[in-house]
């Protein structure tokens, strides 16, 4: 049964922190991406750098493909075996390792929870602001890989506005430090490169990151919106002003009815288009009056009524509200696919109105939740994977939803990252030659293109590039067939004759 | 490598029982792993089998003929406290209690019918706590034990060692057995005092009569001090949540059955709880009854008139107690009442009522102490880790930890002997009815 292999796994790690019977892997047949899946050759535990560095070393060192993964929240099928990898949890790595309060920097194991790192540090009035909705459950080494964002970005920045250094294993299981804890550090910017790159070019095993200190006071205001219009319009008016709000966030009706039907019931309206949620920050001798300035705009703009948080307990249910969204889709629909599509905020209105379009065109329930402020869009496209054809449908709506976001000036992430889910639409935002040069980075760190590989780049799509790859990938079968059952990649609906799609699913064999 | 629709169908379920894992409920779950974080067999493990997430997504391929039964899915199910904390921050509301405890029921009925059930929890679950004589004669037992001097001669003689480690630290914190079980001592009728404001029929329990009858009698005098007629049904079963949590469902319908019905006689507005896990199960029991339409309905009925006893008084009205009981306390959640019965603020009241006590919080109060019914001693080690981080929450100054369950007293009795500290463990209830008996005093 137990193949060679999976014996010295089980020497680094133990043989308790080694899963690796068909069923005892089949929890990690996917991430918060679900129209995918597939099932790993084993799971291993590490606790430490070293053990990291070996297990890296052995699969690189035995052609065996890897992937990293942390909670497992990721929305785009970044930490998704789709060929049999073997999975490297970092669940187990959630120590906070040091922090020093006078320079405001923490050091953290990758498996520690966002929100716990602000748990943490909140005896000294500080806190970690890179906040995705997910931040109660997702790991910072997650948030490295995918360069997340959050509800807060809009003025703080996304993470690696925050990361300034850490400690990487690369794929053959070197072990290098990149960045600098204070300062820039001299050379290519190397750390740059890696947070975002969801985990194809190295795991990072020690973090270190900004924290910051709480904001003196702030204010958080609910305004209710019969026209999308002219929310959208208040949002850019509202920077227009010169105010940086530290959160701009919408969500439309259909977001609202999942939401309020969960334990995170606000009561909103259920007639109105869209509701913002706004909150500024900085000191408390200005608050007050930034915040009247916010209910103005809102006013100028035919808000239906706007309401300034009176307790904590006020603001926390509305932030539950906001960011619990995804998670109460269920009350509403079987399946979702979150897209993350970004667009200059003065075109919400239209792009919008042409998510709408698609989704009467598709026959499916779009429903919007987003970052306003930063024109990151999330709509939700609602899908029941029970139905024949819903889950291919769901998958081209959003790929229309992405290109119409490209279209107009943006792009096909902003905080989810590329993964298995927009692999298709790389092509589409990039030119043959801008996607060589990264592939030319990839090749570099991991020249067997073992880590990680489907995900992030596309692998190449001329027809003798192709050809070539797959004649690599036959030769290199055997390793991957050693486990037939466990190598075979399960994908919920017709992607393959998809062009984008081809390519990831090639890379499977 | 294309998963044709087909293929599903053909696969068969291996739930073949009745009562198995509804698709209604497993289909909810989104897979967004927001539960993961508070599920304290995750936070241990960092296993994604073990998570709330991990657990239905298992249950939903074992439904869908991808996994078959076996202990890749059974481990998950069992190693579950089922403490519901999952089901507090779950947005899509995914019943993940029900569905785990369906799950059970199905591995249940499988050994049953392969022979290979296990004969000391079905000693337990059919011989012994649907039968009030031999609960009976188990707490005679243990009362002559406790008090004949045979409990020291078997610790003397190290007797005991016999046991598991974790039996025989269980035997050493079970409090002093009283004269009897409150469902025999009590009267079946009790008049309130003052003016009547409704009439409640208490509901006594297995555990909580065999050791904790000092609570039950303690509970009927609240209400009574509170305008409450109180009843004492003497025909009732234990709850059956046992049954339910061990899988043996059908057991479970016999014992809702009969309380239905002797409840129903009653003809009290209220039946009035005080055991957390007790009391959830009452709430749940249309969940045992979803294919029978009949008892459905009057398992409804049955369940819109059960009340926590710190729900009840709320409800009713209470008198803030009029004498000083200078305390300092810190409340736990009872898993069952927080997130299974969403009663947080109730207990909590009563306690800031009485004048003189001051109540200090406790970190994560509601992360589960591991008592989890008998899980601390089906699985011990995840028991004690839990009961660790929970005594290192306790607050410093306080005299006593409250709750509202049975099972979390006798778990933190063991946490409060094993640290050696002076501590006492107090059902809310007890702490209510102390401040009233000192007003007779004063």
């Amino acid at each position: 049964m137990r193949d060679v292999h999976i014996d010295r796994l089980v020497d680094i790690v133990g043989e308790r922190r080694c899963l690796w019977r068909p069923h005892q892997v089949k929890a990690y047949a996917c991430d918060g991406y679900t129209a995918e899946e597939g099932l790993p050759r084993a799971v291993v535990f590490p606790e430490t750098t070293d053990e990291v560095s070996r297990i890296c070393r052995y699969l690189y060192e035995n052609d065996i493909p890897y992937l990293p993964r942390g909670a497992g929240t990721g929305l785009s099928g970044g930490a998704t075996p789709t060929g049999g990898e073997v999975v490297i949890s970092l669940a187990r790595m959630n120590k906070l390792l040091a922090v020093d309060f006078d320079n405001l920097r923490a050091v953290v194991q990758p498996g520690l929870v966002n929100l716990t790192l602000t748990r943490r540090v909140a005896h000294a009035d500080c806190y970690y602001a890179p906040d995705p909705s997910s931040q109660s459950v997702c790991t910072i080494g997650g948030n490295f890989a995918e360069n997340a964002g959050g509800s807060h970005c809009l003025k703080y920045g996304v993470t690696t506005n925050h990361v300034v250094a850490a400690k990487v294993v690369l794929p053959d299981g070197d072990v290098i430090d990149v960045g600098a804890p204070f300062g820039d550090a001299p050379g290519y910017d190397l750390l740059g490169l890696l947070v975002g790159s969801e985990g194809t070019l190295g795991i990072a095993t020690e973090i270190t990151v900004r924290i910051l200190k709480k904001p003196q006071a702030l204010r958080t205001a609910l305004a209710y919106f019969d026209r999308v219009a002219d929310a959208s319009d208040t949002v850019t008016d509202i920077i227009g002003a010169g105010i940086i709000p530290a959160a701009i966030e919408m969500m439309d009706q259909l977001a609202m009815q999942a939401v309020d039907k969960s334990n995170y019931h606000v009561g909103y309206p259920t007639d109105i288009e869209a509701v913002l949620l706004i909150e500024v920050d900085g000191l408390a001798a200005g608050v007050d009056e930034v915040m009247a300035r916010v209910v103005d705009i809102c006013r100028r703009h035919r808000v239906r009524e706007v309401r300034v948080a009176q307790s904590d307990a006020e603001r926390a249910l509305w932030w539950s509200s906001r960011k619990m969204a995804f998670g109460a889709m269920g009350r509403i629909s079987p399946d979702y696919i979150v897209q993350d599509g970004v667009i200059p905020r003065t075109r919400l209105t239209e792009v919008l109105q042409k998510i709408d379009e698609v989704s009467r065109r598709y026959g499916l329930r779009i429903a919007n939740v987003f970052h306003a402020g930063d024109g990151n869009l999330h709509p939700l496209i609602l899908y029941d994977s029970r139905v024949p054809g819903e889950a291919e449908r769901a998958v081209r709506a959003g790929s229309e939803v992405l290109r119409a976001c490209v279209d107009a000036g943006g792009s096909i992430t902003g905080e989810h990252g590329v993964g298995i889910e927009k692999i298709g639409e790389m092509t589409y935002m990039f030119s043959e030659d801008e996607i060589d040069a990264q592939r030319a980075v990839k090749s570099c760190f991991d020249p067997k293109g073992i880590v990680n590989a489907g995900k992030l780049i596309p692998l190449p799509g001329r027809c003798v590039e192709v050809k070539r790859a797959r004649e690599i990938i036959e030769e290199n079968w055997q390793i991957l067939n050693s486990f037939p059952d466990q190598a075979s990649v399960q994908v919920r609906g017709a992607f393959a004759q998809e062009p984008g799609r081809e390519a990831s699913t090639s890379a499977q064999g | 490598m294309v998963n044709e629709p087909t293929a599903v169908a053909e696969k068969r379920s291996d739930f073949r029982f009745p009562d198995a894992p509804e698709e209604e409920k497993y289909s909810v779950c989104v897979h967004c792993g927001f539960c993961l974080e508070v599920c304290p067999t995750y936070q241990a493990w960092g296993d994604e089998n073990h998570s709330p997430r991990g657990r239905v997504y298992l249950i939903k391929a074992c439904a869908e003929g991808e996994l078959p039964l076996d202990d890749s899915v059974i481990d998950p199910v069992f190693t579950c406290l089922d403490c519901r904390a999952c089901e507090t921050v779950c947005p899509s509301g995914v019943q993940v209690g029900a569905l785990v405890e369906e799950a059970r029921g199905q591995v249940f009925y499988a050994r049953d019918a392969e022979g290979k059930r296990d004969p000391i929890m079905r000693f337990f679950l059919r011989g012994v706590f649907p039968r009030p004589a031999r609960l009976r004669a188990i707490r005679r037992l243990m009362r002559f034990y406790q008090r004949s001097g045979l409990r020291r001669l078997a610790r003397a003689t190290g007797m005991l060692n016999v046991l598991p480690a974790q039996m025989r630290e269980m035997e050493d914190v079970i409090p002093d057995i009283g004269r009897g079980p409150a469902i025999d001592v009590l009267p079946e009728t009790m008049a309130p005092k003052g003016e009547k404001k409704a009439t409640a029929a208490l509901f006594t329990g297995c555990v909580m009569d065999v050791f904790f009858s000092d609570v039950n009698e303690a509970t009927a005098r609240v209400l009574v001090r509170n305008g409450v007629e109180v009843r004492v049904p003497k025909g009732q079963l234990c709850c059956g949540a046992l049954q339910v949590h061990a899988g043996d469902r059908d057991m479970a319908r016999v014992m809702a059955k009969r309380n239905i019905e002797v409840f129903e006689q009653s003809g009290a507005d209220y039946i009035a709880i005080n055991a957390a896990g007790c009391g959830a199960a009452l709430k749940e029991y249309p969940e045992l009854f979803r294919d029978d339409p009949a008892w459905r309905d009057r398992a409804v009925q049955f369940s819109s008139r059960v009340r926590d006893i710190s729900q009840l008084l709320v409800e009713v009205g209470f008198d803030p107690p009029k004498a000083e009981l200078p305390m300092t306390v810190t409340y736990h959640d009872a898993c069952h009442l927080c997130h299974a019965q969403k009663i947080r603020y109730e207990p909590r009241s009563l306690l800031k009522s009485v004048p003189g006590l001051t109540l200090r919080e406790m970190p994560d109060s509601d992360r589960c102490c591991g008592s989890a019914g008998i899980y601390n001693l089906t699985h011990p080690a995840m028991a004690n880790e839990l009961l660790e981080r929970k005594m290192d929450d306790v607050p410093a100054g306080v005299e006593a930890i409250v709750m509202g369950n049975p099972g979390c007293m006798m778990q933190i009795r063991l946490g409060v002997k094993r640290r050696n500290q002076p501590l006492r463990v107090m059902h809310t209830v007890e702490v209510l009815d102390l401040a009233y008996q000192r007003e007779g005093s004063r």
